[in-house]
């Protein structure tokens, strides 16, 4: 087991690193992010109530986007120059090497998610009533997303067309997470009278059923 | 050691191995020869576990390389260096090396003490070393994707066209490396074109055509 998480994490750290000199995140995703929140602003004509009552859903959809770059990004690290094949013959668990991917993925989801709640804060005027909920709700949605993001990373990059497969498989299978946050942020920013802790428990079931179900399946994806 | 009787092999539909009968003894170096399409990188695919065999039997190491657990087995064990270099292009030299080290289970103390030895054997300058791979040419990538194997010590090596894309000097660095391998105990297949140079390196030298071997001669 102790190898298991060792594998995870060096996978991670060198995800993580090899994100740190290139800068994609903060040079490429970040600013996208932003710029999603802007254009929304005015798609919506820059009334701050609309806005404001809008800002649950504008932020997760700005979130998926996002998350769309980053898992293509962790996907292509490995392609690139056959280092997929690396991995295969290192003998590394598929389970740890998914962990390890999408802990990476997760990593980077929450940075952008801190970022884009000061982008709805300042942009949009929104207030942070609940903010366990809203801590609460971008991890288990960052779980949720990153897990199921690296599975289906895996399986496009498999029929190798994962650029514009990968958001036609995976935003319908992301569907229960979008809501659940939504909602969830509706509570935490004051904007509807939702129980947004009732939403989470939807958010902390799919997670852990993306967590599993992606360290049992990503082994048949990528050993094969 | 190695051994695969009327071992078939598909790549996709197309059956690449079409029945390869092929006996290599423990320490033993064999060239690969054939023309583009015979099959040559499929075969060293084949051994290191990366696909499983359609039809016929294919042991590694004392791996049955039918059942996916063998395969999977057997592939910390194989070195295959391949036509892509498996390395990461923002990583330095060292953190690549390193890299597949850890990836391959050794523990970080042995592991640095590996990657260093690797990096001098295959003349890898000091200078290199923290250099990200985007600014090395495509000779000192072939280098440094030769010292992430070199660390993990295999017992069989799997080279396709090891000599691409190096100089003379690299060449001969190679040539070395596959000396030692072989002083070592370790048991080598080379699958080159460049028959000329790869022949100073064993007197066995296996022709595949059409998917099977089409001569095994020990001239």
């Amino acid at each position: 087991m102790s190898r298991f998480f060792a594998d995870a994490r060096l996978v991670a750290a060198k995800d993580l690193r090899i994100e740190a000199r290139s800068r994609v995140l903060l040079n490429q995703v970040a600013p996208f992010a932003l710029l999603v929140l802007v254009l929304f602003g005015f798609a919506l004509d820059a009334d701050q109530r609309t806005l404001r009552a809008f800002a649950p859903g504008l932020f997760w959809v700005a979130v998926l986007f996002c998350a769309l770059l980053a898992i293509q990004r962790s996907v292509s690290v490995e392609q690139a120059d056959g280092a997929l094949t690396g991995l295969r013959l290192s003998g590394m668990s598929p389970a740890a090497l998914f962990v390890g991917k999408a802990s990476a993925v997760f990593v980077q989801l929450v940075v952008l998610e801190v970022l884009l709640t000061a982008g709805i804060i300042v942009l949009y005027g929104s207030e942070v009533e609940q903010p366990l909920l809203v801590v609460a709700t971008g991890l288990l949605a960052a779980v949720a997303v990153a897990c199921t993001g690296t599975l289906y990373g895996a399986l496009a990059s498999g029929l190798g067309v994962r650029e514009t497969l990968l958001p036609i498989l995976l935003l319908p299978v992301l569907a229960p997470v979008l809501i659940g946050a939504t909602r969830a942020f509706d509570d935490a920013l004051g904007n509807a009278a939702v129980d947004g802790w009732a939403w989470l428990g939807l958010l902390a079931v799919f997670a852990v059923v993306a967590t599993a179900g992606g360290a049992l399946a990503h082994g048949a994806l990528v050993d094969e | 050691m190695v051994e695969l009787n009327a071992a078939v092999a598909l790549l996709g539909r197309f059956p690449a191995l079409t029945g390869v009968d092929l006996r290599i003894e423990a320490g033993e170096t064999i060239l690969l020869q054939g023309p583009n399409g015979a099959g040559k990188t499929t075969l060293l695919r084949l051994c290191a576990g990366l696909l499983a065999p359609e039809s016929g039997t294919v042991t590694v190491l004392g791996h049955d390389l039918t059942a996916g657990s063998e395969r999977r087995a057997v592939r910390r064990r194989v070195a295959l260096l391949g036509h892509s270099t498996g390395l990461y292009e923002d990583l330095t030299v060292a953190e690549n090396v390193r890299f597949w080290a850890r990836a391959a289970g050794l523990d970080a103390e042995l592991s640095v003490e590996r990657v260093v030895g690797a990096l001098q054997r295959l003349g890898l300058d000091d200078g290199l070393l923290d250099l990200p791979v985007h600014r090395l040419s495509a000779g000192q990538r072939r280098r440094t994707s030769l010292a992430a194997l070199v660390v993990r010590r295999p017992e069989l090596w799997l080279l396709d066209e090891p000599h691409a894309g190096l100089d003379q000097a690299g060449r001969s660095v190679v040539d070395k490396l596959i000396g030692d391998a072989v002083a070592a105990g370790g048991t080598v297949v080379v699958s080159s074109h460049e028959l000329e140079r790869v022949r100073t390196l064993s007197p066995r030298v296996v022709t595949l055509a059409g998917g099977a071997v089409h001569r095994d001669t020990s001239p």
